[in-house]
């Protein structure tokens, strides 16, 4: 009864406290440096980065000029919520999450996966924004 | 002797723990089991599909598109209508699984546009024309017209055209 009593209360937790899991940027950091010359993540590089185009679209297409302001999709014009943690806290606070997206909308957007560098520049940035 | 004590000890065990345990596992957030659909018919839900086919557009409910179909679009998600919406592969197993189950029973077709079906023609060529105008945008936004898409509600008796019109 005692292990069941546990087992439901480790669910409980688990369900109800996201907040606990790791950071999204901690592996990207870890890749990046790994790369000869790597520097740190910028913030104002990450919000070139999130208006630049690649092909037809840029990060900002489908998520807004600004992250603090719910996106659109390009083609099917559902809406996207904000970006921008500050307005929207359940954004970059699931790794997996982070990382399948990641390499979905570089691939949509650049043909390609984006560098550590890139991806932690464009967190860096999100994550600078206030409200 | 240990068995006839431990025995004793499963005897005192509060009779309210296992309601208690019932009572918090029903308080667990989650998914409901089912919606409503056409008609009243119930619609089956799955909290991976959900999720993971809700994110850029509607939930397309498995009713929508036979099974060959939901087969090919779950084999090619990494080129998905020009995005790639590839996923791990044991969540596209289980959310394939759900859409064959619960998929439209027409053997003769294989569109991999639900628009390209012969059911979604004949339902809409009256308003077809509407799609394209600015308050529906495009024949993806269903809840335009089905207020209750997201709950896989696409019910006749339900439909607001634009501009406040029923059907």
């Amino acid at each position: 009864m005692n292990k069941i009593l546990a087992l439901l209360a480790a669910a409980l937790a688990l369900g109800g406290l996201p907040a606990l899991a790791a950071d999204p940027l901690a592996d990207i950091t870890v890749a990046a440096n790994a790369v000869p010359g790597f520097a740190g993540f910028s913030a104002e590089r990450g919000a070139r980065f999130f208006r630049t185009p690649g092909g037809s679209w840029s990060c900002s297409t489908c998520h807004s000029d600004d992250p603090r302001r719910a996106g659109r999709h390009a083609v099917t014009g559902k809406p996207i919520e904000p970006m921008a943690p500050a307005v929207n806290p359940r954004r970059l606070t699931d790794p997996a999450r982070v990382e399948k997206w990641f390499r979905r909308n570089c691939k949509d957007v650049l043909s390609r996966e984006c560098t550590a560098q890139e991806k932690g520049d464009v967190i860096t940035y999100l994550r600078s924004m206030g409200r | 002797m240990p068995a006839s004590r431990s025995h004793e000890r499963a005897k005192a065990r509060p009779a309210w723990i296992p309601g208690l345990l019932i009572a918090a596992a029903l308080a667990i957030p989650a998914a409901p089991a089912a919606v409503l659909a056409d008609g009243g018919r119930r619609s089956p839900d799955d909290p991976a599909w959900r999720e993971e086919c809700g994110s850029c557009h509607v939930a397309y409910p498995p009713r929508l598109l036979p099974a060959q179909s939901w087969r090919r679009i779950m084999a090619t998600l990494d080129r998905h209508f020009d995005a790639d919406a590839s996923l791990e592969p044991g969540r596209a197993r289980g959310i394939e699984a759900f859409l064959v189950a619960n998929a439209r029973q027409a053997s003769s077709e294989s569109a991999l546009r639900i628009t390209g079906t012969g059911w979604f023609r004949r339902e809409h060529d009256e308003v077809a024309g509407l799609f394209s105008s600015a308050a529906v945008g495009n024949a993806a936004n269903c809840g335009a017209c089905h207020p209750q898409a997201e709950q896989g509600r696409f019910n006749e008796h339900e439909i607001r055209l634009p501009g406040g019109n029923k059907r």
